[in-house]
């Protein structure tokens, strides 16, 4: 297998700038790397083979032709496959859109070709993005490469799973309650959810419009701010786009420096159903961001508590509207039409069978929220909530430069562990999910291994919106101080995968 | 299957009718609501749609200024406020025609409320103004449109297949809806109607849409309830869509009137239903049911900003509104010394706006409206054209009129240039040169032309001389026969009777 797959994304580019390795090269290192492990992981639904190939060609010809290329030219990336893009299949993990191929391509999948970047192939996920395991695709589970029986976190499993694997260097995840964050957790890779608004949702199947955010997976911090800053930017055909400048995340990623920076503990994101080797890796944190010259204190946020219950009547509300067009009418695979049935009974079929048991349950959920009657009582009382959620993080955020907690409550679990029981499954998004309710950018770094298990533990960096750059250089300069620790990066520690 | 009804005279001495209209207006914007899509009518099916208007999955909707902006100029013109802070809103249900399967709307929040038209009618008592209270105008966007293939009715019942064409989904409407509108008794029907035609001259003196209401542009559902007395808690209402034309809105008033008071004598109760008006028959047929249980799950769009339109741009806008059509109309009468008889006949011939323009050129106003309401409607009506698509210019009227008053044209040969402009031989100088158009003015030929016709009938010179003065009528019509109406009448007349030696 070529060394090629092993390099991070920014020393790939450069390799392909100065000519001394093809982008045609990286791309099929990778392809391989794909057709050896990918059996066994299943981080992708659609390998685009050709398309690589012919994008990383292109990369090739601007390298001769001494053309000014971007920051990440001719890095290979995974794309979760909730983004539409334009003559590749878009299925969001589910039976109804098999077989649909959009006609344009998401705002973010053009600026990814424009920057050169080669896109492999479409990653699992939880269907339409409702999971915390991967385990709710309609074409079978994303395996995480730590341990093969267990959950890559999701809904972002395949975009995580392809990165710590060594599939790509790069991928594209969304996140609406922590599943680019959650993911990257678990498997040991970074994950940013950016600031509501900071990246188009253009193009983006939309889960819950009102939390969603597309954003950048990779294996360290440089290559996320890399990522980031490709995709990032205000964009007229999105209204929720934010027209301001992008932070200056890859400055912010190569300053690492947090010498007399204020660090917020949000003392409710902790304790009381952690795991010990959570717990205990977060704690070891904490004591390296001190020894880095920051101050750490203590912060409540004494809402959050009720995000969780709010997040899920938020979402499957604005869920159950967002997913009404997928009736097999327009697009997508349609069910019963035979020719005798009524155009609602065809709409409904096509639904029916369509859908998985987790996407009907938030469907329904979200229906009987918004209904009259219950307005007030449910989707009304749940923007309270988020409204008191964003004040703790006002309040926070006037004491403190950035919040810590840890990303999620456990490491991987087992597949099929918490697949009967959604309360357990939703638990494990309890401390990502106040900051999408925020609009609020967030990362998750890797911390080390929980003793007890030697799975990932993840770290989350929460700061205000539109300071996305100061999660990059608090996360770069733990990662610094991390890497010197462990002599290597943390997936080195990975076992090797079968086949590879 | 036609229902029981009563008398219209004997229902309106039983009951007191409650008047409801909902008006939707599509707006003329060059583009969709929320997408960059034509709206030009009439294109063929599917080929002005993209993802957005397609709800194609990802697609996000962005907002078309210029349809707020006409939206904020409506309501001000229909004397609302308008919301400082409002947002829009999904309406959720399933059907064909609509890409998204919700509709973008506005809910609890629209962009203009409490509001009133005035409307004049003619009474018993002589013309009567009727204030009908507007609850709200709202934005929305149009759905697509349904044809069912096969079966015999052209209704999704019974039908082979069913095609969509979505050209229409996405094109801005505004949707303007009265408060219950009490205190008409008899005249419901011509409140409603005026209500309409008056909402109508609005919309297009505002220039917000072409508001043809057979092309569906403006389109108006009908809600009727009665009771006992005016003092009574209103009754049960049914709500009668597609009443698209002005005649339909007071016919189906009148209809309902009818059949709810039928019912209601009778000991029935009123259905709270969605009714089709049948333009053919003049009755509506009972459609679905339709109770306020029926839920939308209406909740704040979260792909769109909250609109906050500024108090600075909203007066802009309220400072350059036209002026109102009710009290343009009444200045024009007053200006131009018409009565209200002749005022009906220049509004009613679509000609007031021609008329203005050329007054403004300097067009003396009954010659004005002697042209547009006269000669040139004959033509556009000939031809079934609209006055507004003849070439004729303000400029034309006015060097007519010139030519006129100089004695060099009369009534007959103005007739002719006007074709000959109609015809696009030129202006009115190039076409009376071309063809030759010039009064006689040189008595000496109308002198041989008077002989001439004298000597055709010699009967005629004694039948004038006994004092028949009308007879003179069948020697200057030989006259101006004989001169291709080049001659000017009257001249011909006098020298006519200096010739034979009476007085007129
Ligand atoms: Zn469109």
């Amino acid at each position: 297998m070529s060394d090629l797959i092993r390099k991070d994304a920014s020393e790939l580019a450069g390799l392909v700038s100065s000519g001394e390795v093809s982008a045609v090269e990286v791309a099929q290192a990778h392809l391989d790397r794909i057709a050896a492990v990918d059996g066994a992981v299943h981080a992708f639904l659609h390998v685009d083979t050709k398309g690589a190939l012919a994008s990383a060609a292109a990369v090739d010809a601007k390298v001769k032709a001494g053309d000014k290329l971007s920051v990440l030219a001719g890095v290979p990336l995974g794309l979760k496959d909730i983004l539409a893009t334009n003559g590749l299949p878009t299925t969001c993990g589910s039976k109804v859109l098999d077989g649909w191929i959009p006609p344009y391509d998401a705002t973010v999948v053009t600026k990814l070709r424009e920057a050169g970047v080669v896109i492999l192939g479409k990653t699992n996920m939880d269907e339409f993005a409702m999971g915390s395991s991967t385990e709710h695709s309609a074409f079978g589970p994303t395996h995480n490469p730590w341990d093969l029986e267990r959950i890559p976190g999701g809904s972002g499993g395949g975009s995580s799973a392809c990165v710590s694997s060594f599939e790509a260097p790069l991928a594209i995840g969304t996140d609406t309650g922590g599943s680019i964050r959650q993911p990257a957790a678990v498997t040991g890779s970074v994950g940013v959810k950016p600031t509501y608004g900071g990246v188009s949702r253009y193009g983006i199947v939309a889960l819950a419009s009102s939390l969603d955010q597309a954003g950048p997976c990779a294996r360290n911090v440089l290559d996320t701010a890399l990522l980031h800053s490709v995709i990032a930017g205000h964009d007229p055909m999105d209204s929720t786009s934010i027209n301001a400048p992008v932070p200056d995340v890859i400055a912010a990623a190569k300053r690492a420096d947090i010498k007399g920076m204020k660090v917020g503990i949000v003392k409710e994101l902790g304790g009381e159903g952690y795991q010990a080797g959570v717990r205990s890796r977060f704690e070891e944190s904490v004591a390296l961001i001190e020894s880095l010259g920051a101050e750490v204190v203590d912060v409540s946020c004494p809402s959050f508590p009720a995000a969780l219950a709010a997040y899920y009547l938020i979402l499957p509300s604005e869920a159950s509207s967002n997913l009404a067009k997928f009736d097999g009418i327009r697009f997508g695979n349609r069910v019963g039409d035979d020719g005798t049935k009524s155009v609602e009974q065809v709409m409904s079929e096509t639904r029916a069978s369509g859908f998985g048991s987790e996407v009907i349950r938030r469907i329904i959920l979200g229906t009987y929220a918004l209904s009259a009657g219950y307005y007030d009582a449910y989707y009304g009382q749940a923007q309270k909530v988020r409204t008191l959620i964003k004040q703790d993080f006002d309040a926070a955020f006037a004491k403190v430069d950035v919040l810590i907690s840890p990303t999620a409550p456990t490491t991987a679990f087992k597949i099929g562990e918490k697949l009967d029981d959604p309360l357990a499954m939703y638990l494990n998004d309890v401390a990502t999910i106040p900051v999408n309710m925020a609009g609020l950018p967030g990362m998750s770094l890797p911390i080390g291994l929980a003793p007890e298990d030697n799975l990932p533990v993840g770290l989350q960096i929460i700061a205000p919106a539109m300071a996305d750059d100061r999660l990059y250089n608090v996360g770069a300069a733990i990662e610094r101080e991390l890497l010197a620790k462990w002599g290597g990066p943390i997936l080195g520690m990975a076992p090797e995968l079968a086949g590879a | 299957m036609a229902e029981a009804t009563m008398n219209y005279d004997e229902a309106i001495s039983k009951f007191d009718p409650v008047l409801g209209l909902e008006v939707h207006v599509e707006l003329g914007t060059n583009t969709k609501m929320f997408c960059g899509c034509s709206t030009v009518f009439g294109a063929p099916p599917n080929t002005q749609v993209c993802p957005v208007c397609l709800g194609l999955p990802g697609a996000l909707p962005t907002l078309n200024k210029i349809g707020v902006e006409s939206a904020i100029r409506i309501g001000l013109a229909l004397n609302c406020q308008i919301a400082e802070w409002c947002r829009f809103a999904r309406k959720n249900y399933f059907y064909p025609d609509m890409p998204k399967n919700f509709q973008t709307s506005q809910y609890d929040e629209p962009i203009a409320f409490e509001g009133y038209l005035d409307v004049e009618i003619d009474t018993d008592e002589g013309r009567k103004t009727f204030r009908v209270p507007i609850e709200r105008a709202h934005m929305e966007e149009d759905t697509g449109k349904n044809s069912h293939v096969g079966g015999a009715t052209g209704r999704i019942h019974g039908a082979d297949y069913s095609l969509v064409d979505y050209n229409r989904a996405g094109i801005p409407l505004i949707e303007i809806v009265t408060k219950p509108i009490t205190g008409t008794g008899k005249y419901a029907p011509e409140v409603a109607k005026a209500y309409v035609a008056a909402l109508r001259d609005i919309l297009r003196g505002l220039g917000v849409s072409d508001v043809k209401m057979e092309q569906g542009s403006l389109r108006c559902d009908v809600n009727l309830s009665l009771r006992e007395t005016p003092e009574s808690k209103l009754g049960t209402r049914s709500e009668t869509k597609n009443v698209n034309s002005l005649r339909s809105v007071e016919r189906a008033v009148r209809y309902e009137v009818t059949r709810h008071a039928a019912r209601l004598a009778g000991g029935e109760s009123i259905v709270q239903e969605t009714r089709h008006w049948h333009e053919d028959t003049g009755i509506s047929t009972s459609g679905r049911p339709k109770s306020d249980a029926e839920d939308y799950r209406y909740f704040p769009e979260p792909d769109l900003l909250p609109i906050a339109p500024s108090r600075e741009w909203v007066e802009e806008l309220r400072a350059s509104l036209p002026e109102n059509p009710a009290v343009r109309r009444a200045r024009l009468v007053a200006d131009w010394g018409l009565s209200e008889i002749d005022m009906n006949t220049v509004i009613n011939s679509g000609a007031l706006d021609l008329i203005v323009e050329a007054v403004d050129a300097g067009v003396d106003p009954a010659a004005a409206r002697k042209w547009w309401t006269g000669e040139l409607s004959r033509i556009a009506n000939d031809r079934g054209i609209e006055l507004e698509e003849l070439p004729v210019t303000p400029a034309h009227l006015k060097r007519l009129e010139e030519l006129i008053s100089a004695g060099s044209l009369n009534d007959k040969l103005a007739r002719q240039a006007l074709e000959g402009v109609i015809a696009g031989e030129g202006d009115i100088d190039e076409i009376v040169k071309a063809r030759g158009l010039a009064v006689v003015s040189d008595d000496g030929p109308l002198l041989a032309a008077i002989d001439e016709a004298l000597a055709a009938d010699p009967a005629v010179a004694e039948t004038i001389k006994s004092g028949k003065l009308a007879a003179a009528g069948s020697v200057v019509g030989a006259v101006m026969k004989a001169t291709r109406g080049q001659a000017d009448a009257a001249r011909v007349r006098e020298l006519l009777f200096e010739k034979l030696g009476v007085s007129e």
